[in-house]
Order: structure tokens, then C-alpha cells, then sequence
């Protein structure tokens, strides 16, 4: 059993990290520029699709991470300075239409392009196989690996954001864009270079994602759901708050898959407590969200308006 | 007055000569073209299509329309076919929920519905209908034949697990209605659940011998990559769905060796099965799957009732469908009292063969099978 719940807790630590890569650059595109983008799945499935594609074409998964990373934020930059430059003065309305409407171009581009059948992705030989955890439960070894280079990212993100001269106006751009505009900064030229780092940021997720899952059209807005809900947990706009609320949707999302139906059969007979637990299971992270909005109406590391 | 009169003269001549050909029939085809289900509905089209191709029938006229696997938008293509394009016969849904949402309004407005995939419970016992038939299955079809299939191979104990939705359920209790050994473990996941870490954990702690799952489409891609991953080796049986042609290619290497039933494979040995197999791939530049199969049976059906009665007689019309006096790929071919088939159930292995993946048949797992539904149906 102790070798199930930590098998698990690693599983819950990878779903997390996976979301961060997604939920960071919705937040910071949503803290900065205060726009809505509904598109940003759309740039994880171009990751995935670059990925497998490259990789059937050169045979490395590596390369393919590569092209993952320069297809989805060459896909952010031009939507940002061909789209979505027009719509910072719009509501929020406007900016929900149009980006979804570039989920419906990007969906049925992507289809045109590879075709209406999954691509195939696999993952890299070497990173093949399992690792013996403690308690002697196995581990796939390429889960591991994600959890590693996930935890890398987010560090990598913080010391951006936080250590450099391009973190400093990021962070200004924030708290006040028209002061920072005044004092000189390349406004637009910021906002393309934050987009199209939440585009890479997506698309690496994509593409390390897609190597356990299904590379196919319309893989994005599931996930791109998840980046809301923790976004809202986390206070929107809030990096450290995107990493909090992705663990937490991690762990609750996995941890209530696994424990929900056994805490059911403790008191009920197995197909009802297997039908109730699963039912619960996946409303949890919703309403763990309700809990959270219901206690602090503006995230957890939101700013208070 | 000689105006009326010459008109009256050619509309006469007109129809004398409508007479005096077979009464052309009109298919409305409403099936899933775009969206992350197009796969499914592009092979039952490009299957229907090469066989109406092949027959080159000047009576047949087929509409096809892309229902974007939403319910509301098969309805409004329905009621358009219906009322706007005259159809007579409409066919293509993949999906059970929008079958739900088109097929019993159009069989009340007496126009026929043949299934070229979705066959949900609803439709095959009470809600029955002398309008509709089903030439793929009844949905619990595919599963009951894993239950048959993992009881007779000696599986003592099955870990279960199926998305929590209506087929979902239906699935696991096919599955239960045929096998005959112990449940260890039913688990519920989520539609569209991507990650199976939690339940793969549950399956490596579990007791079971054997795994059943019904994972349509993505989610089975997903579940079968990371269960190659896992380095758990129980044994994978399911339905044909996770394993179909379209699919195979996206699991990759990981799908190897793991079972999986059918009531069609292209290694079905019989003519019309091998014709149909190298005609699709000289056509398409793919193998055909099992919606393609579907597809191109249910338009030779249909065409084999236009040989022998005219649509507007629809009472003959069934009677010549019913009869389904034609060449199927699947070799027999017979409807049960609910119009559904009574066919074979096979099971299949994934192979390589060269580098392609594909299934081969390794037995059969249900004889002469009908459905669980078919005694409640009264017609």
C-alpha cells in the first residue's frame, strides 16, 4: 500500500508540473496583457504535432523537442502581431470570440496539414524502462525525467521573471503599462516576446505530453480547461500562484481518482461506492476550486481588488 | 388553352418515363468530418462511398454533411436532409449520443435509418423500430465477445475500467453478462481522461490476471502508450475500438500482441472481404478499419434492396433490407428479429506486418451472436 500512495503522489507531482508549463503562460499572458486566451491549447497541440512530426521525419525525439519549441512560440509571436494586438483596448468578450475562433483555424489547419488520424510519439530509447521506487514499486523512468524537466522550467521561470532585466519589465508591465510605455519600454515588443514565451511554454508541455498520450486535433482544450481552473486557484496573473494551483490540481485530481473509491467501500457495497467515488473523483477539482473562490474570492496569490 | 394542354401532355410523358425506370433513392449521410473524431467518420464515408462507386448506380444519390460530432447540428442536418433534400434514407452517425438525438424523430417520419456504427441499447429492445437498422452491432456487442473470449482463455480474475458515461457502462456490463470469472477491480475514469497513472498504479497493486478496457479513440492511445511504459505486464484484451487501423499507427509498437474482439477484420477470409481490402487501399492509400467496413456493407445493402423494390413501396423496401440478400465483408450475414445483426465475433492480436501495424485473427469468441436486447423488441 505505501508503494501504491507513493507511486501516486509521484504521479499527482507529474500532472502537476505538466499544467504548470500550461497554466504559466495563460497567467502570464493574462497578467500582463489582460487578455483572455483561448487559443493557448491550440499552441500545445502545435507543440505535440511539431514534435511527432520531427521526430517521425529525423528519428530524435530531441530534435523534435526543438522544433516543438520554435513552432509554438513562431505560432505565438505572429498570432500576437497579426491578432491579437488589436484586441488589448477590446472587452473580454471580444477577445474570447476571436481566440476562439483561432481554435477552430488552428484545429482544422492542423487537420488539413497531418490528416484526421493520430500521429504517432514515442519516447526517447534511453529513458525507456522503469526504476525501482522505495518500497519496490516501479516507476516509468520518462514520468520521472518530465517531473524533472518540469521542476527545471519552473525554476528557470522564476529566475526569469524575478532575476532579469526582462523579468523587471514584465513585472512592470504588470503592476502599470502606461507608466512603463512613458518611461520608454518597447511595449509591443514586450508583449510579443511574453506571448510567444507562454506559446514555448506550451508547446513544450505539448510535446513532452503527447509522448504519453494521443498527438490528435482537438488534444488542447481539454488541458487548456485544467490551465483555467488552476489559474483561478492559483490568482490570476500569478506565477508563484500558477505553480501552487497546478500542484494542487495534481494531487487532487490523482489522489481523488485513487482514494475517493476505496473511502466509499469502507461504508458501501463496491459498485455504488465505485460508481459515487469515480463521480466525485471528477467534479473534485471543481469544487475544491468553489472552496478556494468561496474563501478567497481572487485566488490564492491573487492581488486583492 | 393549347398551353395548359402541352403542359399537361409533357408532365404525362414525364411521368411515364419516371415509371418506367427504377424509382432513384436519395441517402442522407450525416457523420463526423472535422474535430478530433473525424477519423472515425472520414472511414465509414470513404467505405460507403467506394462501394457506391463500385456498384455506379444512376439511382443512387448520396448528401453528405459533417455533424462535427455535436448532437445539435446532427439534428438541424437531419431535419434539413428531411425537409429540404427529400431524402429517403439517412445513414453515417458514429456517435450513440447523436444517434440518440436523430434516429427515433426520423424513423417516426418514416424515413429508413441504416447504422453504419452507433447501435446503443435504446434502439435495439423496446425502442426498436421497423424503420431502423443497425448493420455494424448492437453496442454490447464487441465487449460481451471479450467476456466470452477472456472466460474461455482461462482469465480467473479482471481488472475492468471504462470511461464513466452511458457506453461506458453498457460496456462493462457486456462484459459481465459473458464473463464468468471474478471482478477485482471496476474503476470508472473520466471521458476524455488523457492520464492513466493512477489506474495503472491500481492495475500494478491489483490481484488480477488479466485487464479489460473500453477506451474509444484518444483516451485508448493514452492508456495503451503509458501501460507499455508502466513495465506492467498483465494481459490487455478490449474492443476493437483502441485498436482499429486509424489508431494503430498513433500507439505505435506498444499495442503489440494485446487482444482484441471484432466482428470484422481484413483477414476475414471470403472474396467480397479481399476485393474490398485492396480496392480501399488502392482507392485511399490506407488500410480500411472497421468503420470503413461498416460503411461500404451498409451501402451494399442498401443497393441490394434497390435491385429488388422500389422506394416508394417501403413496406417491400424493408422486406428487401431485411432480407440483406448481399455480399458482407464479414462473410454471413443475417438481421435478428430487432434488425440487427447475428454475426461472429472474433478476436484479434495486434501483428507487425513489415512495418506496418495491423490485427490479425487468433479464434473466434462468439458464434451466430445476437444481442441481450432483441427478445424485448415486438415488431
Amino acid at each position: 500500500m505505501f508503494s501504491l500512495f507513493l507511486e501516486q503522489l509521484l504521479n499527482g507531482l507529474q500532472s502537476g508540473v505538466m499544467l504548470f508549463l500550461m497554466a504559466s503562460g495563460l497567467t502570464l499572458v493574462f497578467g500582463v496583457m489582460g487578455l483572455i486566451n483561448l487559443a493557448h491549447g491550440s499552441l500545445y497541440m502545435i507543440g505535440a504535432f511539431a514534435c511527432a512530426a520531427v521526430a517521425a521525419w529525423t528519428g530524435s525525439f530531441w530534435l523534435g523537442l526543438v522544433a516543438s519549441l520554435m513552432a509554438a512560440s513562431i505560432a505565438g509571436a505572429l498570432v500576437e502581431m497579426l491578432i491579437i494586438r488589436r484586441l488589448y483596448n477590446r472587452d473580454h468578450l471580444d477577445q474570447v470570440l476571436a481566440t476562439f475562433a483561432l481554435i477552430l483555424i488552428f484545429s482544422e489547419g492542423t487537420r488539413w496539414i497531418f490528416g484526421s488520424f493520430p500521429l504517432f510519439l514515442s519516447v526517447p530509447d534511453f529513458l525507456t524502462g522503469t526504476v525501482i521506487l522505495p518500497g519496490g514499486s516501479q516507476y516509468p523512468l520518462f514520468r520521472l525525467a518530465i517531473i524533472v524537466a518540469g521542476l527545471a522550467v519552473a525554476v528557470g521561470l522564476f529566475l526569469l521573471i524575478g532575476k532579469t532585466r526582462l523579468g523587471i519589465r514584465i513585472r512592470a508591465g504588470e503592476a502599470d503599462r502606461g507608466m512603463i510605455a512613458a518611461l520608454g519600454v518597447d511595449i509591443d515588443r514586450l508583449y510579443t516576446i511574453v506571448f510567444a514565451l507562454g506559446a514555448a511554454l506550451a508547446g513544450l508541455a505539448g510535446a513532452f505530453v503527447g509522448t504519453t498520450q494521443s498527438v490528435q486535433v482537438g488534444m488542447g482544450e481539454p488541458v487548456l480547461i485544467l490551465a483555467f481552473v488552476v489559474i483561478v486557484i492559483g490568482g490570476i496573473g500569478s506565477i508563484k500562484g500558477a505553480l501552487v494551483g497546478s500542484l494542487l490540481v495534481g494531487f487532487t485530481d490523482t489522489m481523488g481518482r485513487f482514494l475517493l473509491p476505496h473511502a466509499f467501500a469502507t461504508f458501501l457495497d463496491p459498485s455504488s461506492a465505485t460508481a459515487i467515488g469515480s463521480a466525485l473523483a471528477s467534479m473534485l477539482i471543481y469544487i475544491v476550486m468553489a472552496l478556494v473562490l468561496f474563501l478567497r474570492p481572487s485566488g490564492l496569490f491573487g492581488a486583492t481588488s | 388553352m393549347k398551353g395548359i394542354k402541352t403542359t399537361i401532355a409533357a408532365a404525362a410523358a414525364l411521368l411515364a418515363a419516371g415509371a418506367a425506370q427504377a424509382e432513384p433513392v436519395k441517402v442522407g449521410m450525416i457523420t463526423t468530418l472535422s474535430g478530433g473524431g473525424a477519423g472515425l467518420g472520414i472511414d465509414a464515408r470513404d467505405g460507403f462511398m467506394l462501394a457506391v462507386k463500385q456498384a455506379n448506380n444512376p439511382d443512387l444519390e448520396v448528401v453528405i454533411e459533417d455533424d462535427q460530432r455535436k448532437p445539435d447540428i446532427a439534428v438541424q442536418l437531419a431535419d434539413k436532409m428531411i425537409q429540404q433534400d427529400k431524402v429517403d434514407v439517412l445513414t453515417g452517425i458514429i456517435w450513440s449520443n447523436l444517434a440518440m438525438a436523430v434516429v427515433p424523430s426520423a424513423v417516426a417520419q418514416d424515413k429508413i435509418y441504416m447504422s453504419v456504427n452507433a447501435a446503443p441499447s435504446q434502439l435495439a429492445g423496446k425502442g426498436c423500430n421497423k424503420n431502423y437498422f443497425s448493420v455494424s452491432y448492437q453496442n454490447d456487442n464487441l465487449h460481451e465477445a471479450a467476456g466470452g473470449y477472456a472466460s474461455s482463455a482461462g482469465y480467473e480474475k479482471a481488472f475492468i475500467l471504462a470511461p464513466n458515461y452511458p457506453a461506458g457502462k453498457d460496456s462493462l456490463t457486456g462484459f459481465k453478462r459473458f464473463f464468468f470469472g471474478d471482478i477485482t477491480n471496476e474503476v470508472y475514469t473520466k471521458l476524455g481522461q488523457t492520464d492513466y497513472a493512477a489506474e495503472i498504479a491500481q492495475i500494478r497493486a491489483s490481484d488480477a490476471d488479466h485487464v479489460f478496457f473500453f477506451l474509444p479513440g484518444g483516451m485508448g492511445i493514452a492508456f495503451m502508450k503509458q501501460y507499455a511504459q508502466s513495465g506492467v505486464d498483465k494481459p490487455l484484451i478490449g474492443p476493437a475500438f483502441s485498436m482499429d487501423q486509424g489508431i494503430l499507427g498513433a500507439v505505435g509498437d506498444a499495442a503489440l500482441g494485446v487482444k482484441n474482439t471484432s466482428n470484422w477484420s481484413k483477414d476475414i477470409d471470403n472474396p467480397t472481404n479481399a476485393a474490398f481490402v485492396e480496392t480501399f487501399q488502392a482507392e485511399y492509400g490506407r488500410l480500411p478499419s472497421l468503420y470503413a467496413s461498416f460503411g461500404f456493407d451498409t451501402a451494399n445493402l442498401l443497393l441490394s434492396a434497390m435491385d429488388k423494390a422500389s422506394i416508394s413501396d417501403k413496406d417491400a423496401f424493408r422486406e428487401a433490407l431485411r432480407a440483406a440478400d448481399f455480399n458482407s465483408v464479414r462473410g454471413k450475414f443475417t438481421f435478428g428479429p430487432n434488425q440487427h445483426p447475428i454475426q461472429d465475433l472474433y478476436v484479434r492480436e495486434v501483428v507487425k506486418e513489415g512495418d506496418v501495424l495491423t490485427n490479425k485473427i487468433i479464434g473466434t469468441a462468439l458464434t451466430d451472436h445476437s444481442d441481450a436486447y432483441a427478445s424485448e423488441c415486438s415488431m
